[in-house]
């Protein structure tokens, strides 16, 4: 056989790690109501299944999107022949309009700085083309999405060094936190070409506070370094506080227009916001004109197919439509998060006050049988295999402490997540000894609480095969 | 300011090349019946626009195909879910069987093998992640796809070395011409992993034959590297001899399968540029493998998935539009080599793709790179035609250019031809001034034949633009 790449026989790609069980096991046996109602409840799943009544209904009214048609002409061989990598003009707009929105109108976004992708995944990847040469780091704060594992070191050759965050402050960024991270990487002999982060947070599922945004804009100011903020869960803030972008944060230091202004860069994509992950929507926008003008060659790699630009274009340039999306979807995942939150804390579990996203990050520590990721794995493998629930294990988004798992709350029906919480009680009942009351339950847990009252979320985090977050 | 990488600064995308003037006078001055008829028409774009009116006829026929119509909704949501890089099962079998289907069904692909990729740019660039590291080289026979030093080797770090066609033999790739590229890299310290192969090809618009084929897999077995096939205008081979594929050659010799790896899109045999529809299909597991999971980089949307799994699994709707794809290529590269012949210009033998590879060596001033720019400026600014240059297609030999027939309606067509008449009688007058009056007489008779080879009248001033004006020009 001929000699095929390194990247091929490395594992860079990341999908031999050993949580990837889970999915497979999920597949073999996946739950089904009627059909398979003893079957693995997907919960590593971070997709939003809550609001497609509202975009089936905005379809039924607009018949001419269906027919490729614009004002009752057929504009199909237009978008059939449409190629251009600058991408389909009233799509951009509508898409910053509708970014613009998410942001309280805060900010407005320019046109001519927007760049389209076949999702965050290309997104992310043609970044690190663009910013840092093989060899070379990028920090980011753990816990963080698996997927970065491959999306920004495959097939780039760049290295990711972690911010170790903990839960004794909540997982918040810390000032220290990101100075070790950047001697570890000196150490190593790593450039450290910039810091990226996810806000809102996953796992985690919150939003960063103004005091972590402003001390990520000294700590790249202070390095002469980049900063990529991946807002893909911005859309998903369904409670206080109220999200506050870097975009924001700029302008209230009146840093536009200056350096560092132009070494800030947003990724984002409607994979989560409006649950579309199989239509390949994803956006660079940066400030700096050299990187949106490499960022538009590359994206001929990935282009978001025109068919797709043409239907969200009208979709989110229905500015009734996106205000009254934008707040049922707010309120349809608060609830969710609240019926996981009460379901678990039934099962004497906690998890971390979070107001985003489409998961919660879940302390089982409590459940451990000794404080270490042997047994966060050996915990895992049962609730994958004996509880029937597929979660994501802490240790897969690189979480320093073990005992945190990523539960998805919106991507099942109501009734779903409460056989799952039964599930899980039953199991946590089975494990801690029927007759150990739910006060004792609590007292143990107290040893593994900090100062500050904690509700936790059962959560599992489960890597898979696709561009699952 | 902190630097940006060496990708995003250098010009490795390939669009600082003289060859995008052309591009600039187009989008500064786009050809239009009405508005704007003196301006450039665009040549050198390879899209086949020739059967929209067929399929638009399906698309209002089947508004299940649409995901967003009354009867496609209620796959809406788990479409929109969908986002397994294994891509849609009915995608991969409706794609599987066109491709069979476009080689006459003498072969037989596995739905199983097919990875999405986006767009053929994406899945070139793809493949040489997986077959090489920075570094190696591919051999590319020239003269070639301007596109490749930028898909192949940009953000890759693969090299590319051609092997050296002449217009001596038609631009047939020879096992010595492979051997001396070989030896080539060789010398120059470059691991050579592959070599890639565009058939039908561009820019030539002609088909390898089998002896040729055969010569190309014992060469790549011999020398134990891998073959891609770019057969991206498979559908498009209007006329004999009949299009062989690399898939139909491995059932017929010696080869060792795990080097052979086809590139395939539907920008090109279908018209679809815009949907980014690439595909991938290798016959070696491990690279199916990787290659799968590289594909989360550039995704086909699953609304373009589901409109193409219910297009083409319509045999009917299949059979027919490659029979009628074929009828309209065929007949309008007839009357555009047949009118340019009438005007002294010939161009190389072909029979599948959307141009030409005309011959206009006799027009230089000198036999020089220099001279073409020269008579490319001229072709530009003063005939007012868009076409590509053969420098910028790395062709050996100065005089060749590459002109499309099938991204414009008949109208723009004879305005084209008229332009180009034109020209050369201006130019046979400044050659040969005694000639003068038996052209024009010849100018008058061929207008009576047009009528011949068109049923729609000429020069309609109420033509709808064709092209839109959304549509930028790229390669």
């Amino acid at each position: 056989m001929g000699l095929l790449s390194r990247k091929v026989t490395c594992n860079s790609h990341g999908q031999d790690s050993s949580y990837f069980l889970g999915w497979l096991e999920y597949e073999k046996n996946p739950y089904d109501e009627v059909k398979n109602p003893r079957g693995i409840i997907q919960m590593g799943l971070a997709e939003n299944q809550l609001s497609f009544d509202l975009l089936e209904s905005w379809l039924d009214k607009n018949p001419d999107v269906a027919g490729f048609k614009r004002d009752g002409q057929s504009i199909f061989k237009e978008l059939a022949l449409f190629q251009d990598y600058h991408g389909f003009p009233a799509f951009k707009k509508a898409l910053l309009d509708f970014m613009a929105e998410i942001r309280g109108n805060k900010v407005t976004f320019d046109p001519n700085r927007i760049v389209l992708t076949a999702g965050a995944t290309s997104a992310n990847e043609t970044l690190m083309f663009c910013l840092a040469e093989q060899g070379d780091a990028f920090l980011l704060p753990t816990p963080y999405y698996p997927g970065f594992d491959r999306d920004l070191r495959w097939r780039t050759g760049v290295e990711i060094v972690p911010i170790k965050c903990t839960s004794s402050n909540r997982f918040k960024i810390t000032a220290s936190a990101l100075e070790d991270a950047y001697q570890r990487a000196q150490r190593k002999n790593l450039r450290v070409k910039g810091v990226l982060v996810t806000n809102p947070s996953n796992p985690l599922g919150t939003t960063m506070t103004r005091e972590e945004l402003d001390l990520l804009v000294n700590f790249i100011t202070d390095k002469e370094i980049h900063l990529i903020s991946d807002e893909i869960y911005s859309g998903t803030v369904f409670s206080s506080p109220a999200f506050v972008s870097i975009m924001e944060v700029l302008k209230d230091q009146n840093l536009e227009k200056t350096e560092i202004w132009e070494r800030v860069h947003i990724v984002y994509s409607l994979s989560k916001d409006l649950g579309l992950p199989g239509f390949r929507v994803g956006a660079i926008y940066s400030n700096d004109p050299i990187v949106v003008a490499a960022a538009t060659k590359m994206s001929s790699f990935g282009l978001v197919s025109s068919q797709t630009q043409y239907l969200l274009s009208a979709i989110l340039s229905d500015k009734k439509f996106t205000k009254e999306y934008i707040a049922k979807n707010h309120k349809r995942l608060r609830k969710r998060r609240s019926m996981l939150v009460a379901g678990l804390e039934k099962a004497g579990i906690d998890c971390l006050e979070s107001n985003a996203g489409l998961f919660c990050w879940v302390d089982m520590r409590h459940l451990l049988s000794s404080d270490t990721f042997e047994a966060e794995m050996e915990l895992w493998k049962r609730i994958v295999y004996d509880v029937k629930l597929n979660i994501s294990p802490g240790s897969s988004c690189h979480c320093t402490e073990p005992g945190w798992f990523r539960v998805c709350f919106a991507n099942m029906s109501e009734d779903t997540l409460k056989l799952a919480m039964q599930r899980l009680k039953s199991f946590v009942g089975s494990i801690t000894g029927h007759d150990r009351s739910h006060q004792e339950l609590k007292n143990s847990r107290r040893k593994f609480r900090s100062k500050w009252v904690f509700r936790l979320s059962f959560q599992s985090f489960h890597d898979r095969e696709q561009d699952e977050r | 300011m902190v630097a940006m990488s060496k990708i995003a600064t250098g010009n490795g995308h390939g669009e600082n090349s003289p060859y995008f003037d052309g591009w600039k006078a187009y989008e500064t001055n786009p050809f239009h019946p009405t508005d704007r008829p003196d301006g450039v028409i665009q040549m050198g774009l390879a899209e086949n626009q020739l059967c929209f009116n067929f399929i638009k006829k399906w698309v209002v026929k089947h508004p299940e195909a649409s995901l967003c119509s009354a009867q496609g909704v209620n796959k809406f949501k788990e479409t929109a879910l969908f986002q397994d890089y294994h891509g849609m099962p009915e995608f991969r079998q409706s794609v599987a069987k066109f491709m069979g289907k476009v080689r006459g069904d003498r072969v037989k692909f596995d739905p199983d093998r097919i990875v999405m990729s986006g767009g053929a740019t994406g899945a070139h660039e793809m493949v040489a992640f997986c077959l090489a590291d920075p570094g190696e080289a591919f051999l590319v026979p020239t003269p070639y796809y301007p596109g490749f030093d930028r898909d192949l080797r940009w953000r890759t770090g693969v090299e590319l070395v051609p092997v050296v066609c002449e217009s001596s033999n038609d631009f047939k790739i020879t096992t010595n011409a492979l051997e001396t590229a070989y030896e080539k890299a060789k010398e120059a310290n470059l691991r050579v992993k592959g070599l890639l192969i565009t058939n039908p090809s561009n820019p030539l618009g002609t088909i390898l034959d089998r002896e040729t084929l055969k010569g190309i897999i014992e060469f790549i077995n011999e020398k134990n590297i891998h073959l891609i096939g770019d057969e991206i205008y498979a559908a498009t081979v209007f006329m004999e001899p009949e299009f062989v594929s690399i898939s139909e050659i491995l059932e017929e010799v010696e080869c060792n399968r795990d080097l052979i790896h086809i590139v395939y899109s539907l920008s090109k045999d279908m018209g679809f540029p815009g949907f980014r529809v690439g595909i991938v299909y290798s016959y070696n597991d491990a690279v199916v493998s990787c290659a799968r999971k590289m594909s989360s980089f550039g995704l086909v949307s699953t609304q373009t998935q589901h409109l193409i799994a219910s297009m083409l699994s319509d045999d009917d709707f299949v059979d027919n539009f490659i029979m009628e794809s074929k009828e309209r290529l065929f007949r309008r590269h007839k009357y555009f080599t047949w009118s340019l012949s009438q005007v002294g210009i010939g161009s190389l033998k072909s029979n599948a793709g959307l141009f030409i590879w005309m011959d206009l060596r006799k027009l230089l001033k000198e036999k020089t790179f220099e001279a073409e720019m020269d008579l490319w400026q001229v072709i530009i600014n003063e005939v007012k035609l868009n076409v590509s240059p053969g420098s910028s297609f790395h062709c050996n030999e100065p005089g060749w250019f590459r002109v499309c027939f099938a991204n414009m309606d008949d109208q723009t067509m004879e305005v084209a031809l008229l332009r180009i008449r034109t020209f050369m009688l201006e130019h046979n007058k400044a050659m040969v001034p005694r000639k003068l009056c038996s052209r024009s007489s010849l100018k008058l008779s061929f207008s009576r034949r047009q009528d011949d080879f068109m049923s729609q009248s000429i020069m309609s001033p109420h033509s709808p633009l064709p092209q839109s004006p959304l549509v930028q020009a790229r390669t």
